[in-house]
């Protein structure tokens, strides 16, 4: 049995969290954002497994806890945000939210 | 075999996150985004941490992609979606801006050699330590973060209330 080299996730972890940016620059609807947004955190965390694995400490794996937790938070929150913009407005394109521009 | 359950699950992980970020329908952005974190808990799994992968499916898969699906659905916003597309050198931008950055971590992390790692022992991959590690060390960051949760239900739920107003007046509307 081989074991994958740590190089190895850190470059998918790279590729996921370039894949989330682009989604998060490019995508105008405010729930695709955020799906992007998760990816991206996502790729982070796999980042700092990968590390705690090479490393062989535990640290890293609390950090990613504490990432999830946030994370939990952040959606909620985001969320409710979402519906009451959508409530206002009728629209989550972010295009088109500019009351706070200027 | 380790290897190939690597390779099956990564490229699993890539075509789904590119499916999330380019498919133009957010449910089937949100689903496919189940994909991508379920196979991230396997490489969790794979690299000795099972209980984050299991965090992983029961926490993201199982609640947050819910809570998008429920919202996706509540709001109905694939009708909304694309039929004026911004500003034209937004996209390119974008790719570019990703294709660099991603050039520039596999260089980073090229240069960094590959190193194989420590090997896995039954203290690394067991629950125990990083439980003593989360309720010793990390005992005030694990408190604050219960607390953030719950302020963040408490906003969640402020902010998606109908405001008082909206209320009275349907009240008022519908009392004569």
């Amino acid at each position: 049995m081989s074991p994958v080299p740590v190089s190895w996730y850190l470059l998918l972890a790279a590729a996921l969290f370039a894949i989330g940016a682009a989604g998060a620059l490019t995508r105008r609807n405010g729930i695709s954002i955020f799906l992007s947004i998760e990816l991206m955190l996502n790729a982070a965390n796999l980042t700092l497994v990968a590390y705690a694995r090479q490393l062989g400490d535990h640290t890293g794996q609390v950090i990613v806890f504490f990432v999830m937790a946030v994370a939990a938070a952040e959606a909620a929150v985001g969320l409710a945000l979402f519906i009451a913009v959508f409530r206002n407005r009728l629209t989550i394109d972010v295009n088109r939210m500019n009351l706070m521009r200027w | 075999m380790e290897t190939l359950i690597f390779a099956l699950f990564a490229s699993l992980a890539l075509g789904s996150s590119i499916v999330v970020v380019a498919h133009k329908n957010p449910i089937y952005s949100t689903l496919s985004l189940v994909v991508t974190l379920f196979s991230v808990a396997v490489l969790f799994v794979l690299l000795g941490a099972p209980f984050l992968g299991v965090l992983q499916i029961l926490i993201y898969a199982g609640a947050i992609v819910v809570l998008f699906l429920f919202v996706v659905m509540l709001l109905n916003v694939q009708r909304e979606e694309m039929p004026h597309s911004g500003q034209p050198g937004q996209r390119v931008a974008a790719l570019l801006g990703a294709v660099v950055f991603a050039a520039f971590l596999v260089l980073l992390f090229w240069r960094a050699g590959s190193p194989q790692g420590q090997p896995l022992t039954e203290e690394f991959v067991s629950l125990k330590a990083l439980a003593r590690q989360l309720f010793s060390t990390y005992l005030l960051p694990f408190e604050i973060v219960g607390l953030l949760l719950l302020v963040a239900v408490i906003g969640a739920t402020v902010a998606a209330r109908k405001p008082p107003e909206v209320e009275e007046t349907a009240s008022k509307e519908a009392a004569p």
